[in-house]
């Protein structure tokens, strides 16, 4: 069954429930990050403020902010949300701090199994402790780290014939990360049009999580493991790998030789502008960004493509995407729950896929018609198949700001060595697990 | 106040709160109306001082409720006196308040001196100076964020036009040795104004007589700037200091704005690191302890200070 027709089945189905529903009508507040999969859940969310009669209000805290406003707002015990469509790297504190309630009776009451949503995402949005039973969230927004470039200009004879001569190999989408820094490379400082447009833009963010984010998109793809023994914190030699080395390193000579001039503090809007801009040929960002670029009017189109973060030693791709939890503070719990399991519906999972979010549930991920739905769809599947995380421990923002640190003074401020970078981010890091007595 | 007058609000109280009033004593009067302004200042200032200072020897953290606190001693003090990156913040303040003091008092006071000339025009041009001023730190970093931007920003071509350098060639805010000094300018070209107002008010208050009795002694232009003005001034050129001095040790939003602290950790001013510590990390013991430090510090600066400035004053 495609999609669409899913999603016309279930609506039935769900509206049909819904004129049963005695349930009393409350306000509920929504709370998530502002951007464009935002509103498609605004859209979205009529569909269930018409079956249920509850009133959904939202509240959308630009990326920057996102994390201090919402953590700030669970750690007051804050009853402005109900609902929050969290970071993955929250669950730990969600669920230890108890600002997230947990989901497994009421997964169970109502039928709702996590084996119908794909396993990275059930493992990355919704356990904890990770892998376990421990359900604190629905998958709600797949997502991860991807590329996106110029397909026009790819295209171009005159350009693809300069590659060939400079490099001797044919210019095509990337297969490795190597292969795209030499085409970064080569697009840097070059007249296409009359106009100097560079490499292509990466994260290197100071102040959130940016530069993490771009730096790890590195780093996994040549092997990086954050322990030796799973859940022993044993570092050493695994974060300071060779491996680990070589890929910050190869982060730096991206960031110094394929971007554009200024580019010291971007993170995905400053990613979208230089693309849209026509300043590079190539940008990483998140998935979730995907369907805006595919429809813009100057960039879109045919002029663009994408690619899933090219594989060094092995495949792989940063983790992005938030469940969706149920805040412990809340007092309209129950009517949080009924938006949970209207949500879990393959149909109107079906019909977030189609207005622009990523749905995590199998039905919609398996379907046929799925890879060809739209032309990032299949890259978005590979990408799934081979998603990594930062951290999930409470102290997860100690963590992140420790490594934000270390590798914005080596990739950015070019302050050390790249062994040094890794060599104190472990310091740093086994201070915070001790502190946390885990250590 | 006339008897009468006074006769009138006196048959105006009310009985029962003349009659109570008066069987208090003045001094029991003066706490009544002090008391409320206690009561805040002990709540408001006080209090949260001596928590912050016991919760300085503690690993709490706000945002873990339940979390078992545990009294560390001097841990969390010794930490950050022995952290060289601590060291580098510390630095990177001293040399943003070093610079903008000696920038903002080098050009504040000789814009005064030109303001204070009269001339057509003169008010005009003060109020087109003072401008920079009345915006907000946040407006002012994001328009310098443009200005500085490598490719298409207006401080480049300035630069390279002079220079005959690339203008993309070089990063204002993108490198190790030019970020610092771009907080600076920025800072300079906001504050300088509020300094030539001070100074234009030092300049004012001095007495015409003294330069015209100077005239008559023959005393050089440049005597009279030495022996009269400078000193005259230099009082109020202190006070501007002392302001720019506290307001730039806890300076935040300007450089969050224009540089995020970066790139690494070149601008991270002490006071960026401490909100970091406190409402990032959630580091609540440690933020303490190190705003316990800074409080130390600019308290004895501070102090110092202004001790040398009552001398100066007394002369």
């Amino acid at each position: 069954m495609s999609y669409s027709k899913l999603a016309t089945v279930s609506a039935i189905a769900l509206a049909a429930t819904g004129v049963a529903s005695t349930a009393q009508a409350e306000d509920l507040t929504l709370c998530w990050a502002a951007w464009d999969p935002a509103n498609a859940l605004v859209e979205l969310s009529k569909e269930f403020e018409a079956q249920s009669g509850h009133t959904m209000n939202f509240e959308f805290v630009p990326w920057p902010n996102f994390a201090d406003r919402m953590l700030n707002e669970l750690n007051s015990g804050g009853k402005l949300c109900d609902l929050l469509i969290g970071d993955s790297q929250w669950i730990g504190g969600g669920a230890e701090n108890g600002h997230y309630v947990k989901l497994n009776d009421f997964f169970d009451n109502e039928g709702i199994s996590m084996d119908d949503f794909a396993p990275a995402t059930v493992y990355a949005y919704s356990t904890w402790p990770k892998g376990t039973p421990n359900y604190y969230a629905l998958p709600a927004m797949g997502d991860a780290n991807g590329w996106f470039y110029r397909k026009d200009w790819f295209g171009r004879e005159d350009i693809q014939a300069a590659y060939k001569e400079a490099t001797g190999q044919d210019l095509r989408e990337p297969q490795s990360q190597t292969e795209m820094l030499q085409i970064a490379q080569f697009f840097q400082g070059r007249e296409i049009d009359g106009k100097t447009v560079y490499g292509a833009a990466i994260f290197t963010e100071r102040g959130s999580e940016g530069i993490t984010m771009g730096v790890t998109s590195a780093l996994y793809p040549w092997g990086f493991k954050y322990e030796n023994t799973p859940g022993q914190y044993d570092m050493e030699g695994a974060v300071n790998s060779p491996e680990a080395v070589e890929a910050l390193e190869f982060y730096k000579t991206f960031y110094e030789t394929a971007t554009p001039p200024g580019y010291t503090n971007s993170y995905m809007g400053e990613s979208l502008d230089a693309f849209k801009s026509g300043q590079v040929a190539m940008a990483m960002n998140w998935f979730a960004f995907f369907p805006g670029l595919y429809a813009d009017p100057v960039t879109g189109g045919d002029k663009i493509d994408f690619f899933v973060n090219p594989p060094q030693n092995i495949a792989a791709s940063t983790l992005g995407g938030q469940g969706i939890s149920v805040v412990s503070y809340s007092d309209k719990q129950d009517a949080a729950l009924e938006y949970i399991k209207w949500f879990s519906d393959p149909g109107v999972q079906a019909k977030w896929w189609e207005l622009g979010g990523y749905s995590a549930h199998n039905a919609v991920l398996q379907d046929p018609g799925f890879v060809d739905s739209q032309p990032f769809a299949g890259d978005f599947l590979l990408a799934m198949d081979g998603v990594l995380d930062f951290w999930q421990e409470p102290a997860y923002a100690e963590l992140l700001l420790a490594m934000q640190k270390r590798v914005h003074d080596f990739v950015v401020a070019d302050q050390g060595t790249a062994q040094e970078a890794l060599d104190k981010l472990i310091e740093d890091w086994t201070e915070v697990f001790e502190d946390e007595g885990k250590l | 106040m006339s008897d009468k007058t006074l006769d009138r609000v006196a048959s105006a109280t009310p009985p029962p709160v003349a009659r109570k009033i008066r069987g208090l004593s003045d001094r029991a009067i003066a706490w009544i109306f002090v008391a409320p302004t206690i009561f805040l200042l002990l709540a408001i200032n006080i209090f949260p001082l001596i928590w912050t200072i016991r919760l300085s020897f503690t690993n709490y953290k706000a945002n873990r409720i339940g979390r078992e606190v545990k009294e560390i001693g001097f841990r969390n003090y010794e930490r950050i006196l022995t952290d060289s990156d601590i060291w580098l913040n510390m630095q990177a303040t001293a040399h943003f308040l070093i610079w903008t003091i000696f920038f903002q008092v080098l050009i504040g006071f000789a814009l005064a001196w030109l303001i204070n000339k009269k001339f057509k025009g003169n008010d005009l041009w003060t109020t087109i100076i003072v401008l920079p001023m009345m915006l907000s730190p946040a407006v002012v970093g994001n328009f310098w964020k443009f200005l500085y931007q490598p490719q298409i920003g207006l401080f480049n071509y300035i630069i390279a036009f002079f220079t005959g350098k690339e203008p993309s060639s070089f990063q204002m805010l993108g490198e190790v040795n030019l970020a610092p000094w771009s907080i600076v300018i920025v800072d300079t070209w906001m504050w300088t104004p509020f300094v030539m107002l001070i100074c234009l008010a030092g300049l004012r208050s001095i007495p015409d007589y003294i330069y015209e009795a100077a005239e008559i002694d023959r005393a050089s232009k440049l005597r009279q700037f030495f022996t009269i003005t400078i000193p005259m001034v230099l009082p109020f050129l202190m006070l501007a200091v002392l302001f720019r001095g506290i307001e730039n040790f806890k300076m935040f939003d300007l450089v969050v704005q224009l540089t995020g602290g970066g790139p690494g950790s070149t601008t991270e001013l002490t006071s960026i690191n401490l909100k970091r510590e406190a409402f990032e990390k959630w580091r609540t013991g440690y933020a303490s302890a190190y705003a316990i430090i800074l409080f130390v510090t600019v308290f004895g600066l501070a102090s110092i200070y202004v001790k040398a400035l009552n001398k100066v004053k007394e002369r």
